[in-house]
């Protein structure tokens, strides 16, 4: 087995009994972007020096005996819209082409004090808007199962660094379904935490009620090593919640005797692909196996949370992106007459279509006139979804679903059709704007392209999801399959 | 009924916290240019805003200051508009649910009785940037107030005329200084005020109305707002209407100036603030405010005319400022008679420390100093005139009262026998006199003691050189 294939786990392992350096770990990796990365284009940037250099620091700390953590000298891949000192921070936009943040994102400070190995920043759909990372200002992931198709998105870049073995695990964000689906799509592990459980400090907001950093890794437990590290109350993030972290991994077992499984029928209905439908439930038989008990719930509103998700995450979009004006950083046109052209004319062209589209979306939404009519009443839906949620938890321990309707689709398929492209997300949306957590993990191919399984969990409680995962994943071999490059 | 004037005020103070509403940023007037800033108050990509405690404290603290009703359940709201110098391109405030509302400020009517003037709401909300225009016309930004913590003080247009208007901002003022909640400093920007000012005449026409900005004074204010009244008044009487728009003063001029006509209203496309957590106050919180309010300008005046009989003029000399207020109590922890200090107070005190343009603090001498000087007085050990001369000098020099006062040898003589001898003296030197008073010639007493404190120069004490002259004329 080459390096680059181990898990997180297996790798720190070695790393800790001295049977590998973190030097070596981090060559392999920058070996085999250097191999793959032509073909699958997964990063923005890479940080070869950096990284080698913080693998050397690990290497002495550990021959020193110093005790080091799990993530010690383990490389890994940052999406682009979260923050890191010094290395350029992109979105995937023109309008932040050149942009070098002052400081960390929470996220990367915990990693970087963990002692993790960042060998780069990850492709995205610009400003995290998309669904298959083609809407990238600077170049288009493929999916590494097949590079005539998309990775998923708008975390694609970080799905396929995981997947080609270009990382050993990649945070993304997820706003909608942007860490789930792109998992589903490059038969991952994708984790997106209850709203609150990860800091959002330094995450380049999109919509910031929805926005979290999530996570992707080779298989369930690596996901709950990582969830670790990364959870908890953040004083620079005011809606980062107060409650207490597991030690998740510690969770993971097989028993399923006291779990409920709810089997909401509002997403096994029409559009959603026969194969994936018959793996999804698939998966849940192996579940009743190990003793799960299985039971239909119902989220009556499921079907307005595309709708309410289009005007909400846009709304808060068109403010949260207003601030790239060309004023103090980014990009800024050339040969304007006053003010106003300078606004107008950066941000036309700053802007790559898809964000414009959802600034525009927004704008009008918040608009006097407007507002009652589309923001306003989303929101109630919103709390209509929630409570769906609130209630159907009252009776089960997790939700099982398809993550995406359909496996990987063909580059360029759904591109001049945003309806097509936003119906992606229409597993993953209603759980986002709920707030709970939910995961994606891999269970069948179809084509010979991974079909996501959706694990959405109570708040708060990923350790009972991730069990659930790993239980499948134990008595199942999805995920030992890795794409061929 | 007349005609009739509204007027109402919009006022932004800056709040005395530490650090800025939304990041551990220094709050200080005067900094280096964008050198108290983050990513936070920068708005940086990614950054997010975590709301300073101590801003609700101050804003709940001038809300029940000025009677409001704090609301339990409230959230901060998003106000959305491009400016350079705002980095986020939205300003963190209060939309539909202001923290305090409902509130009044009480003034006296132009009849002299007591008047309600409304407080609508007070919200909190960040400061913006600031843009510096230098010489080539380029402009530049400075982010140092960027995130300081304000409050919003809206009234309602209950005010009718100017100078319930000018009191409304004096009382209001006043109380933010007790309270500490800003330093009201007009010329720094840390008070801003907006006035809205319109004119409804006896046969119902009515002047549009008309705002006026950039005040930078009370006095600013009082002349503009009687100029706009003027104004109104004199359009309207031939048959014309004031613009809806926006004035400034100029006091070099001393009009009104056309800034920009209304323009259609902004949209801010407000929407409640997703990056800060709503705000959800307990009874014991807003309690906890209440019971550390300080004692507010108002009723420490009326307790200073009913505890120490002050005349209300004094009172209200005294309530002037927190420092006042303060001087005078300790004045009287260490002395009893309310009305010397107060005198003393307004006479000698303030009128040198307004003249030198300097604060109580930076007054020479201690009290107990003041008190000394006050307690040889009373005690008639040394009379006014020469008390007078001493609180001079220890003004300018911050020397004792007591050594002034022997060096300058004016204590008064106590010594009765070194009094008789100066009246004897005298009597036998006018006999004539004696002869006169004895006659019931009363003014011939005035005359004689006049001779005695002359050749004592000044320092015999009077009482006792009249009731010596009585008892040994009576024996001549």
């Amino acid at each position: 087995m080459k390096l680059y294939e181990m898990t997180l786990k297996e790798a720190s392992e070695k790393i800790k009994k001295q049977e590998i350096t973190a030097l070596e770990l981090t060559q392999s990796i920058l070996d085999r972007i250097k191999e793959v990365e032509p073909k699958v284009d997964s990063y923005i940037t890479i940080t070869e020096e950096e990284a080698l250099n913080r693998a050397k620091e690990i290497d002495e700390k550990i021959k020193a005996g110093e005790e080091v953590s799990v993530l010690a000298g383990i490389p890994m891949a940052v999406k682009d819209n979260i923050c890191t000192d010094g290395v350029k921070t992109t979105c995937a936009s023109k309008m932040l082409e050149n942009f070098v943040p002052p400081y960390d994102a929470t996220v990367v400070k915990k990693l970087n004090a963990a002692g993790a190995i960042m060998v780069g920043k990850t492709n995205m759909d610009e400003f995290a808007m998309g669904s298959s990372t083609e809407n990238s200002y600077l170049k288009k992931t493929k999916n590494p199962w097949d590079l005539n198709k998309v990775p998923g998105g708008s975390s694609g870049g970080s799905a396929a660094a995981v997947a080609a073995g270009q990382a050993f695990y990649a945070l993304g964000s997820d706003t909608g379904g942007s860490v789930k689906q792109p998992a589903a799509l490059t038969g991952l592990v994708g984790l997106r935490p209850t709203y609150g459980r990860i800091s959002r400090y330094g995450l380049i907001a999109f919509g910031s009620s929805l926005d979290q950093v999530g996570i992707f890794t080779k298989d369930v437990t690596d996901c709950a090593i990582v969830l670790r590290e990364l959870a908890g109350k953040d004083k620079m993030d005011g809606t980062s919640a107060e409650v207490e972290v597991a030690d998740y991994e510690k969770h993971l077992d097989k028993d399923m005797s006291n779990i409920k499984i709810g089997i909401p029928k509002e997403y096994f209905v029409e559009g959603i692909d026969a194969d994936v439908k018959k793996a999804v439930l698939d998966g849940v038989e192996k579940l009743k196996e190990l003793g799960a008990t299985v039971k239909e719930v119902s989220l009556p509103h499921t079907d307005s949370a595309i709708a309410t998700y289009y005007v909400l995450a846009p709304s808060e979009a068109s403010s949260n992106l207003a601030r790239f004006d060309g004023i103090r950083y980014g990009y800024r046109a050339e040969g304007y007459d006053s003010l106003e052209g300078l606004y107008t004319k950066t941000r036309t062209e700053g802007f790559g279509d898809e964000v414009k589209r959802r600034i525009m979306i927004g704008t009008y939404a918040l608009s006097a006139g407007y507002y009652d009519a589309y923001y306003k009443k989303a929101l109630k839906v919103r709390t209509l979804i929630k409570k769906d949620f609130v209630d159907a938890f009252e009776d089960v321990d997790v939700i099982i679903a398809p993550t995406a309707p359909n496996v990987a689709f063909n580059i360029g398929e759904k591109t001049s059709d945003p309806m097509a492209m936003y119906m992606e997300d229409a597993c993953t949306i209603p759980s986002c704007l709920a707030g709970v957590p939910g995961m994606s993990i891999p269970c069948g191919f179809k084509d010979g392209l991974p079909i996501g399984m959706q694990i959405i969990g109570n708040y708060f409680d990923e350790a009972t999801m991730l069990k659930v995962a790993h239980a499948f994943e134990s008595v199942t071999e999805f995920k030992d399959q890795r794409a061929k490059l | 009924m007349g005609d009739k004037i509204l007027i109402g005020l919009e006022i932004h103070a800056e709040l005395l916290t530490n650090t800025k509403i939304f990041c551990g940023c220094k709050n200080e007037f005067g900094a280096d240019v964008n050198t108290n800033c983050c990513p936070v108050c920068l708005g940086l990509p990614g950054s997010l805003p975590v709301l300073n405690e101590r801003v609700l404290d101050f804003a709940i603290t001038a809300g029940l200051s000025f009677n409001c009703k704090i609301a339990r359940n409230t959230k901060m709201d998003r106000k959305n508009y491009f400016y350079p110098d705002l980095t986020k391109a939205y300003q963190i405030s209060q939309y539909d649910i202001p923290l305090c509302y409902d509130g009044y400020i009480e003034v006296e009517a132009e009849d002299g009785s007591a008047k309600k003037i409304g407080i609508e709401r007070i919200h909190i909300e960040e400061d913006t940037g600031k843009s510096l225009h230098d010489a080539t016309g380029d402009t530049l930004l400075d982010y140092n107030r960027g995130g300081v913590p304000l409050i919003e003080i809206v009234s309602r247009p209950d005010m009718n005329s100017p100078k319930e208007a000018y009191q409304f901002l004096e009382k209001l003022k006043e109380v933010l200084l007790f309270t500490n909640i800003s330093d009201v400093k007009m010329e720094q920007g840390s008070l801003r005020c907006d006035v809205n000012v319109n004119v409804i005449k006896e046969d119902g026409r009515k002047s549009n109305i008309v705002e006026l900005k950039n005040l930078n004074s009370f006095k600013a204010a009082l002349k503009a707002m009687e100029y706009e009244v003027i104004r109104h008044n004199e359009l309207l009487a031939k048959g014309e209407n004031t613009v809806r728009e926006t004035r400034r003063w100029d006091d070099s001029q001393n009009k009104t100036i056309s800034m920009r006509s209304k323009e259609s209203v902004q949209d801010y496309r407000y929407f409640p603030e997703p990056d800060v957590v709503d705000i959800n106050l307990t009874e014991e919180y807003v309690n906890d405010i209440k019971n550390k309010l300080p004692e507010l300008p108002d009723d420490k005046r009326k307790r200073f005319m009913k505890e120490y009989s002050l005349p209300e003029y004094d009172a209200k000399v005294l309530t002037t400022s927190k420092e006042i207020s303060n001087y005078f109590e300790e004045m009287i922890s260490k002395f009893s008679d309310a009305k010397m200090i107060s005198n003393w107070i307004m006479t000698e005190l303030l009128r040198r420390v307004n003249d030198e343009g300097i604060t109580l603090d930076d007054v020479k001498f201690d009290k107990d100093a003041f008190v000394y000087l006050l307690k040889v007085i009373s005690e008639g050990k040394i009379n006014n005139n020469a008390g007078k001369k001493v609180f001079r000098e220890m003004f300018e020099t911050g020397k004792k009262p007591e050594n002034i006062i022997k060096e300058k040898g004016l204590i008064q003589i106590q010594d009765e026998g070194a009094i008789k001898e100066i009246v004897v003296g005298i009597l036998n030197d006018n006999l004539q006199s004696v002869e006169d008073y004895k006659n019931g010639k009363d003014r011939a007493l005035g005359f004689l003691v006049g001779q005695v404190m002359k050749a004592s120069k000044g320092k015999a004490n009077p009482q006792m050189v009249n009731k010596l002259i009585i008892d040994i004329m009576k024996n001549m």
